[in-house]
């Protein structure tokens, strides 16, 4: 942990801005100042004011982009739009480091050739999760809950956030097969029959989605 | 500038055993998403059918892929972020386990296409001599303008 990362926190004491933050970050897309108000219900004046904050902080990150969608004269002033920054911020007091060890366990495996110990661990981890976290059987909260953000398209249940985004980028076939196997786990431990985990991976997203099971015609 | 790939791959049965059906089975859908993929510029082809594997000097068992892209972005993308994955995922099936690197990449200029000997070159260079600006992996890279300040950069494949 940084200081930085201590003083970026700090700006989310205030509840305006927090609502600002999580309107943002939930919706995966640009999002001009307008919108953010009208969904936190604050004026748009305020709503600027925290989000460039947020922006300061290093939380948000900013651009420029016409919302009419039309281009060229006539397609109005650039807005400016806002954006969750892909990097994570990290408090842990007393400081922990459990990415570098993560890091270099994942170096381990590969050299190894460990892959198939580490799905199975994995898978294992994923069940374990679940029968320790009965309080919630419904599989969107249980991923709501580990952080990959799910939404729903076409049917399917995707993940908009990679919760072992600075693993999957040093080992990403490593840690997108685990992740694979860990989402198998949790739909074991939940007795969820009714879905299956796929990796589908897309650009800034997971790499896994839930697929009906019925419809499958593998 | 351009970023160029190639990957070398051990078959561990002859292409026409039964253990490698379904990698040859996964090529034509997989070259479907490269040549469709953002950023994806040209690959190295030896006939008009996917099962089509590149011919080279190296023995019937070595499998070569060479590409060149736009960017390490649209690469990535590609190699990790589409229905490639899955199909890398059963590499092992496939091709044996390798400690030596079995991928290197290299800027090229703009409608340059390298042949497979500047792409050896380079993949020995970075087995000989690690990650560098002429020679380098996704997780030791370098920008086009680190390559650009070699004097020679077009020597390295002599």
């Amino acid at each position: 942990m940084t200081s930085d990362d201590l003083e970026s926190m700090s700006v989310l004491g205030d509840p305006v801005r927090r609502a600002l933050y999580r309107f943002v970050a939930e919706q995966g897309r640009d999002v001009g100042r307008n919108e953010a108000a009208e969904a936190t219900g604050v004026q748009r004046t305020l709503a600027a004011h925290h989000l460039d904050k947020l922006v300061d902080a290093g939380l948000l990150e900013a651009g420029f982009r016409r919302l009419s969608g039309k281009a060229g004269p006539g397609g109005g002033r650039p807005a400016k739009v806002y954006r969750r920054v892909r990097e994570e911020r990290t408090v842990s007091l007393p400081p922990r480091d459990y990415r570098t060890l993560a890091l270099v366990l994942a170096e381990t495996v590969d050299l190894l050739g460990g892959e198939e110990k580490a799905e199975e661990a994995a898978r294992r981890a994923g069940e374990r999760l679940v029968a320790s976290d009965a309080a919630s059987g419904d599989l969107l909260e249980v991923l709501r809950a580990r952080g990959y953000e799910p939404y729903e398209e076409d049917g399917r249940v995707r993940l908009r956030n990679c919760p072992f985004h600075v693993l999957a980028d040093s080992h990403p076939l490593l840690v997108c097969s685990m992740n694979l196997a860990l989402c198998e786990g949790l739909l074991a431990g939940l007795g969820e029959s009714g879905f299956a985990a796929r990796l589908d991976p897309r650009p800034e997203e997971c790499c896994v989605a839930f697929t009906p099971s019925k419809n499958n015609v593998d | 500038m351009h970023l160029a790939q190639l990957n070398v791959a051990h078959l561990r049965e002859p292409l026409d055993s039964p253990t490698l059906a379904d990698f040859l089975a996964a090529l034509a859908p997989i070259y479907q998403v490269s040549d469709a993929a953002p950023g994806f510029v040209w690959r190295m082809k030896e006939g008009d059918e996917p099962t089509d594997l590149i011919q080279h000097d190296y023995g019937p068992m070595l499998v070569v892929n060479l590409s060149v892209w736009e960017s390490r972005e649209t690469l990535w993308n590609f190699v990790y972020r589409s229905a490639h994955l899955e199909v890398m995922r059963r590499r092992r099936e496939w091709f044996h386990r390798i400690a030596e690197p079995y991928t290197v990449m290299w800027w090229v200029p703009e409608g340059h296409l390298p042949p497979l000997d500047e792409a050896v070159a380079r993949l020995d260079l970075l087995r000989a001599q690690g990650p560098g600006p002429e020679a380098f992996t996704f997780k030791d890279f370098y920008d086009s303008s680190d390559a650009a300040c070699l004097p020679a950069a077009a020597e390295v494949t002599k």
